[in-house]
């Protein structure tokens, strides 16, 4: 949010909403309404001394209603842009006509109450669309008592009881009586996967890994203390990455799981906690009492964004969500108008990140010609050279209005300061940060010929790069600045003790002094970028990654190690919202093979890497010619495959088959398979297994569509799906809905007690244990379709090329899961496809849209800025290499060079690949490698000037 | 009078964790006593064991390495 807020080329349009569009794609109009915030952003500084003082209390939807805000407020702490806001239909003075307190007590004049709405008009290329959802509200189940029994909470509002910013403090407490719920429980599925009373039937996706995130966050807040949780439960869907283990781990943590859907809920004894009534699968009715009870409430459209498809004209689904396609699962129906996150279908945060890079990824496609033509940057005046020169340090007390004057004694502290070595002028701001003290402040720096600056204000995390453009501006580099942090980490956490904390103040003061007077002047290093791409792996993922880029107009190379292109996808009939897969797959491969910027190679293996982003080399046998290859961003869409079972009699008997050969058998012989009296699909083959802990995500969906298929073709034949749990996640689950509807029979069964399957003459029988029967049931089967696992591909080449990661199972994994979902952790390397983890057609065409996206990041520029704060070796190195063990990021590489009879030894330091975490220095015995901006000598000038007081 | 003891900690915070925590615990208001003194690193990592003893060789009370 921070760097967004921080970007030149984004403007962040607060209280604002599309009114209406025209035009077309690549030259849309856009109206938009901008309500009044009565607070002028250039002056807020968020000090919060107009909610402090604010005399009307709001109930806080932030906090889901639980605890109370001002109507002069901020969402939260870390809210982007940090500037309050007045809520017009509570504000005292807006409703009434008096009060303005605010206006009276804000120290910098910032309030406005002649604020008025405004529309303002873009022009603009195309339209990104991310309406988010909205939580469904459980007041129509009047059997969950939600709203009428205090002890009933939704698992938004428990999610703001557990955390530690939430009106609790993260103390969880019951509503009742405000006391420690010891025995809790969870129903999953309010609002989803229902259509008589909430019309939601889809699932929301989101809702069984919050549940099992909740009762085991709640259980680290109650150590010892005996918890019980209860999650009550249709089918437990962990289908994404690491989610089965997450669920695993829950049981065995005592997390009790009980499929089973409450009927009834009634308050307990003295109106406190809630008693649950509730039929356990084998039949048996149980009235259970719980402490607190949390609805784990679905994920719907919100009708805002409803509105906002009417008059952007695009068309939604069924449910409500956007409609698209599976081969482009970021598109609306309206060209030029791309949709992402849960507004687009319900789903959790990695899937709405990633594919937020695919809709940016649909936009600049379109936007390829123009770009550039608008975006802004900034040019500043040549650097001055202070090297060699004496350090005239400035010094800059900011008194963030009263922030941090109530509490520090700023005048003393300025004074102070002046005693201070090499300190040639100190002055004190009311706010050093306002845009006319960055005005004074450059005019100090040149008439006072200031060579290193300290401001002492808030925290560098969020005003370092502010005063160091303001450095930038009159030629001083940017870090000959240091932060002293009074107020975040001094006058706010020590309010009450004023002189403590001023002396805590001098001590900053001082230490950012001896500090900045060791500052050098840094360069950001520029790396060159070759403006190519590398993509290995030419299934659906890497032709997408592929065309991506090269629509973009970079160079593409395409490694596939087979002889045609395509993948997997050649063996799959349909995605799973039944558009054929062939065509596009054969348009596809079309558009790539004709694609005057990408160059296939096809019987190709990956043989070396090299390099580092920008600039990475790589040697490609090419049908066993060599041939090599430089490129500044490689996308790695490796796939994974099918695996072979090993029960079932599979192998034994061709009746018995997978996925892929039933796919086949439909698209050879679907007449023959039509005549069939009864197939049985077996879930989970080799998935969820203890030495395969995870769900391979497609199968569930696969057997539902093609169950109905066969319905479909043959009405009056048997068709059963032997499942554990059935994850049809999403929309999918409207075919679980359909498949059910057309007859088709499914059974659970469990790992401990599984289906056994047995020939028979004319043809083979299957025996499951009937949990609802309680008994053991025969059935006779023509065909049996078991649902093997998706295993990985062995990447080992791939990983020992560019020392990249992989999980417990194989599968290649991305820098961060939530954060940078299609980088990997070296910097310029991209993922897509199976090859990270099971997913459907659409999921992997969105990730490798994805991947592309971040790749032109990279690609579009001809340089790279990188940071400053790097690993540099020094002429004290002897080679001893001890540092090249502990970095992380493999930054570091040993060099030897005959020099006569002498051998001489030193490392090198790849910049682009330091991070600048400094274990180097830390570990480097004899000072041959620093942190430019974090010596050595500079951490322990902070300390020798800490110490020398005392 | 007497005189109460005031340790002097150092407190070393990594940049992305401790010290935005530390900058977080600021924006809540949550109050703690003035004794540590706190430095930014980019990691913990990069606390050497030396700069450790030096500091409390040098008169520091404690070191806080967060990260």
């Amino acid at each position: 949010m921070v760097e967004c807020g921080r970007h030149l080329n984004i403007e962040i349009l607060t209280l604002s909403e599309v009114e209406d569009i025209s035009g077309e794609a690549g030259r849309f109009t856009v109206r938009v309404k901008q309500r009044p915030r009565y607070v002028d952003m250039d002056k807020c500084i968020a000090c919060g001394l107009c909610a402090q003082k604010c005399p009307k209390k709001v109930d806080d939807p932030y906090n889901a209603g639980i605890g109370k805000r001002k109507a002069a407020y901020i969402q939260y702490g870390q809210t982007v842009p940090l500037k309050y806001l007045i809520d017009p239909d509570h504000c005292l003075y807006l409703q009434r006509g008096k009060c303005r307190a605010c206006e009276k007590f804000c120290p910098t004049g910032a309030i406005n109450f002649e604020d008025r709405e405004r529309m303002r008009t873009f022009e603009v290329g195309s339209l990104i669309l991310a309406p988010g959802y909205k939580p469904f509200d459980p007041v129509v189940y009047d059997v969950y008592g939600y709203k009428t029994i205090p002890d009933v909470v939704t698992a938004l509002e428990f999610e703001r009881i557990l955390s530690s910013s939430g009106p609790f403090m993260g103390h969880v407490v019951r509503p009742s009586d405000s006391r420690e719920p010891r025995k809790i429980a969870w129903i999953q599925c309010v609002g989803s996967r229902d259509a008589s009373r909430s019309e939601n039937g889809y699932c929301s996706s989101v809702c069984c890994m919050y549940a099992i995130k909740q009762a085991l966050v709640t259980a680290e807040h109650m150590p010892g203390k005996g918890l019980e949780s209860t999650i009550f439960f249709m089918d437990i869907r962990s289908h994404n990455k690491e989610f089965e283990r997450y669920y695993e781990d829950a049981k065995a943590k005592g997390i009790r799981f009980l499929r089973a859907r409450p009927h009834t809920v009634t308050p307990g004894a003295h109106h406190t906690g809630v008693e649950v009534s509730y039929v356990t699968e084998d039949g048996r009715p149980v009235v259970e009492t719980f402490d607190l009870l949390v609805l784990s409430v679905g994920i719907q459209p919100s009708p805002d964004a409803r509105a906002l498809a009417k008059k952007l004209d695009f068309e939604l689904d069924q449910f409500g969500f956007a409609r698209t396609r599976s081969f482009d699962p970021v598109t609306s129906t309206r060209p030029g108008i791309y949709v992402t996150g849960a507004f687009q279908s319900p789903k959790a945060i990695p899937r709405a990140v990633t594919e937020a890079s695919a809709a940016a990824a649909e936009a600049s496609r379109l936007l390829a010609g123009a770009r550039e033509s608008l975006t802004r940057t900034k040019s500043y005046p040549q650097e001055q050279n202070v090297s060699g020169h004496e350090p005239r340090v400035g010094v800059f007390v900011c008194s963030c209005g009263i922030n941090i004057a109530s509490v520090v004694d700023v005048s003393a502290l300025t004074e102070y300061a002046r005693t201070l070595p090499h300190v040639v002028y100190v002055t004190n701001n009311l706010f050093t940060c306002s845009a006319d003290t960055q005005v004074l402040l450059g005019q100090t720096i040149r008439e006072e010929r200031l060579n290193r600056i300290v401001i002492a204000a808030c925290t560098p995390r969020t005003h370092e790069p502010l005063f160091q453009d303001t450095l930038r501006e009159v030629g001083l580099n940017p870090y000959l600045l240091e932060m002293a942090n009074i107020r975040n980490q001094n006058s706010w956490v020590h309010q009450t003790d004023p002189a403590k904390a001023t002396d805590k103040a001098k001590d900053q003061l001082r230490m950012a002094v001896a500090k900045v007077a060791l500052n050098d002047p840094l360069d950001r290093p520029r790396v060159e970028v070759v403006q190519r791409a590398l993509v290995v792996g030419g299934g659906v993922a890497g032709m997408t990654a592929a065309l991506g880029l090269a629509d973009q107009g970079h160079d593409v190379v395409l490694v596939e190690k087979s002889d045609r292109l395509g993948g997997n996808a050649w063996n799959i009939n349909e995605t799973w919202r039944g558009n054929p897969i062939r065509p596009l797959l054969e348009q596809q491969i079309t558009q790539v093979q004709n694609h005057p910027k990408v160059r296939v190679l096809t019987n190709a293996r990956l043989m070396s890497g090299s390099g580092s982003v920008g600039h990475f080399v790589s040697e490609v046998n090419v049908n066993g010619a060599t041939e090599t290859f430089h490129y500044g961003a490689a996308i790695i869409a490796t796939g994974a495959r099918e695996s072979t079972p090993t029960e079932y009699l599979y192998g034994h008997d061709d009746r018995v088959m997978t996925h892929q050969e039933f796919d086949a058998l439909m698209r050879e012989a679907g007449d023959q398979i039509a005549r069939a009296e009864s197939i049985v699909f077996i879930q989970c083959v080799g998935s969820r297994e203890p030495e395969r802990p995870y769900c391979s995500r497609l199968c569930c969906t696969h057997s539902v569509q093609s169950a109905i298929k066969l319905k479909e073709m043959n009405p009056e034949m048997d068709v059963t799906i032997l499942c554990r749990d059935v994850r049809t996640y999403g929309e999918r689950e409207a075919l679980y809905r359909k498949a059910r509807s057309l007859g088709v029979l499914f059974i659970r069964f469990t790992r401990d007690r599984k289906p056994v399957v047995s020939q028979l003459k004319g043809g083979l029988a299957v025996d499951v244990f009937d949990p609802i029967l309680q008994r053991t049931v025969r059935l006779e089967a023509d065909r049996i379709v078991l649902a093997s696992a998706i295993i990985p591909i062995d990447n080992t080449d791939i990983v020992d090329i560019f020392k990249c990661g992989h999980n417990e199972d194989g599968f290649l994994n991305e820098a961060h899961p939530k954060l940078r979902p299609v980088d990997m952790s070296v910097d310029g390397l991209f993922l897509a496809g199976l090859c990270n983890y099971p997913k459907p057609i659409d999921e992997v065409v969105g990730q490798a849209k994805a991947a592309a996206a971040r790749a032109n990041v990279i690609l579009s520029r001809r340089t790279m800025q990188l940071d400053a704060i790097k690993s540099f070796v020094t002429d004290r190195c002897d080679g001893c290499a001890l540092c090249v063990d502990v970095c992380p990021y493999m930054a570091i590489k040993p060099r030897e060079e005959h020099q006569g009879d002498r051998i001489r030894k030193w490392v090198k330091a790849d910049s682009a690949l330091c991070k600048g975490c400094g274990l180097c220095q830390a570990t480097c015995p004899k000072g041959g490698i620093v942190i430019h901006g974090f010596t050595a000598g500079q951490l322990q000038a902070e300390v020798d000037a800490l110490l020398q007081s005392a | 009078m007497e005189h109460e003891f005031e340790p002097v900690i150092i407190g070393f915070l990594c940049n992305w964790c401790a010290y935005a925590g530390g900058d977080l615990a600021g924006v809540s208001r949550l109050q703690y006593p003035a004794n540590m003194r706190p430095i930014r690193v980019m990691c913990s990592g990069m606390v050497s064991p030396d700069l450790v003893v030096h500091a409390l060789s040098k008169g520091a009370d404690g070191v806080l390495v967060m990260g």
